[in-house]
């Protein structure tokens, strides 16, 4: 055991792209470590890729409990443990159920007849771009949009309605820029345009997620309501900021940004190692122990709370040769990125395919692409949940 | 090779269908994993083996 004091938790990166120390530490020495989290609860870190996949694939283990540890006092940190996550099913056959009627929507064949809208989308916000001229922030023209439109269009949200589902989206998730009052408000003019939704959807039903659950049957307008929320909270942040990672990642070392201009086949295993490579996965995934569970030779009794860091894992020299190098070819690359097991992340073919087009795209229409000031000086996101740059400045 | 799954713990994430579609193919109303071929000849070896390594519910089994 320890005898200092738990470190802070999430560990501080030492430059923008490059991972914290203590993973790699801790992966060598100490792969179940006791850490501080921002609420000031204790928790166990796991960080090698073998013990992350165990504890997040056991489908015995919750994501939370009422005793478990809390991330953080904050509205952030509240707004999973809120309305939405007592409404939605979260574990077992129940959850499996809900999930199974969501993830008809998430096939690889479904995502492909979505590809061309996607990349309609993506050339429209290139060329606003391109008209407004450089320097611009790729995160906010580009980045950020892109996703919450994708999400629109599955919900069968009206394109007049994205800007206000962007507000409410960033709102609700960001630590940084808003007041507690503000993220509860924009939390409330989301939830009643949802219900309001809803019911014009049961009225006068499309070809869209939200009229085939209320088509099925059996769903609850609460139930609908905050799958919306939950599809909006999980597709958009986390995509909007991996679009804009991945693209610093690859600009930062111009030869990568050459090898997939000169070779655009890459992109798919470009992706998924932009993917692996993230030094900014965000604070990880939780599970609560509900029984004695032995990790890496260590007993943790039923009660403890363990954070898995996909981060860490991802860079684990076990299972990835050379894991500290960028590698566009890498295959196969089962990176932990979108966790792993029952709850693994519902829409991954659909990041994926965003990832890809927004690759692809950019490396068709602005092939000069590079980065308008130095790696170096790239500010991360104070986000505790997504993580991400803040702006990701480029000239073309 | 000879090749199995688990349609219980499938998660849908489609990975093997990206991977090897001549081999897995999801349902059309949950996603669930399709076995098209249980027994793939040697050429999609290789797709199949990644696959099984990259799909996040560990459903896939090789015997080979």
């Amino acid at each position: 055991m320890e005898d200092t004091a738990p470190p802070p938790f999430p560990f501080a990166n030492p430059a923008p792209l490059q991972p914290p120390t203590e993973w790699a530490q801790l992966r060598q020495r100490c792969p179940v470590a006791t850490v501080t989290l921002p609420s000031g609860d204790p928790t166990m870190l796991v960080t090698r890729h073998a013990d992350v996949k165990q504890v997040l694939s056991d489908p015995r283990f919750p994501r939370s409990a009422a005793d478990a540890a809390r991330l953080s006092d904050t509205a952030t940190g509240g707004l999973f443990n809120s309305e939405m996550s007592r409404t939605l099913p979260q574990h077992g056959e129940e959850h499996q159920r809900w999930r199974r009627l969501i993830s008809k929507w998430f096939t690889v064949k479904r995502i492909r007849a979505l590809q061309p809208r996607i990349e309609a989308m993506a050339d429209r916000l290139i060329d606003d771009m391109t008209a407004t001229g450089a320097p611009a922030d790729l995160k906010a023209s580009f980045a950020f949009p892109l996703p919450v439109w994708v999400i629109c269009d599955m919900l069968g949200v009206p394109d007049s309605e994205r800007d206000k589902f962007s507000y409410w989206s960033d709102t609700m998730l960001s630590l940084t820029r808003c007041t507690e009052e503000e993220m509860r408000v924009a939390a409330g003019e989301f939830l009643a345009y949802m219900r309001g939704h809803v019911a014009a959807k049961r009225a006068h039903p499309g070809d869209d997620l939200l009229s085939d659950l209320i088509q099925g049957g059996g769903l609850t307008d609460d139930v609908l309501v905050y799958t919306g929320q939950g599809l909006l909270v999980a597709g958009h942040e986390t995509t909007a900021n991996m679009i804009g990672k991945m693209i610093a990642m690859l600009l930062a070392e111009p030869a990568r940004w050459a090898d997939l201009c000169a070779d655009p086949s890459l992109v798919p295993t470009a992706v998924e190692e932009a993917l692996r490579f993230d030094a900014h996965p965000g604070l990880g995934m939780t599970r609560y122990l509900t029984e004695e569970l032995t990790v890496a030779g260590r007993r943790l009794p039923a009660g403890t709370s363990v954070m898995c860091s996909m981060g860490a894992a991802n860079r684990d020299e076990a299972v990835y040769p050379d894991a500290e190098r960028m590698d566009l070819t890498r295959t196969p690359n089962a990176h932990l990125a979108f966790g792993s097991g029952p709850h693994s992340c519902v829409g991954q073919a659909l990041a994926r395919t965003e990832l890809q087009v927004a690759l692809q795209v950019l490396l068709r229409r602005l092939p000069s692409l590079r980065l308008a000031v130095p790696p170096a000086t790239l500010e991360p996101l104070d986000g505790l949940v997504v993580g991400g740059l803040r702006e990701v400045p480029v000239h073309w | 090779m000879k090749v199995f799954v688990d349609q219980d713990k499938c998660v849908a994430a489609g990975s093997c269908v990206t991977a090897a579609e001549d081999v897995f193919d999801q349902r059309e109303e949950d996603g669930v994993v399709v076995l098209l071929n249980p027994n793939p000849p040697a050429a999609l070896a290789n797709a199949v083996r990644e696959a099984a390594a990259v799909c996040p519910a560990m459903a896939i089994e090789l015997h080979e």
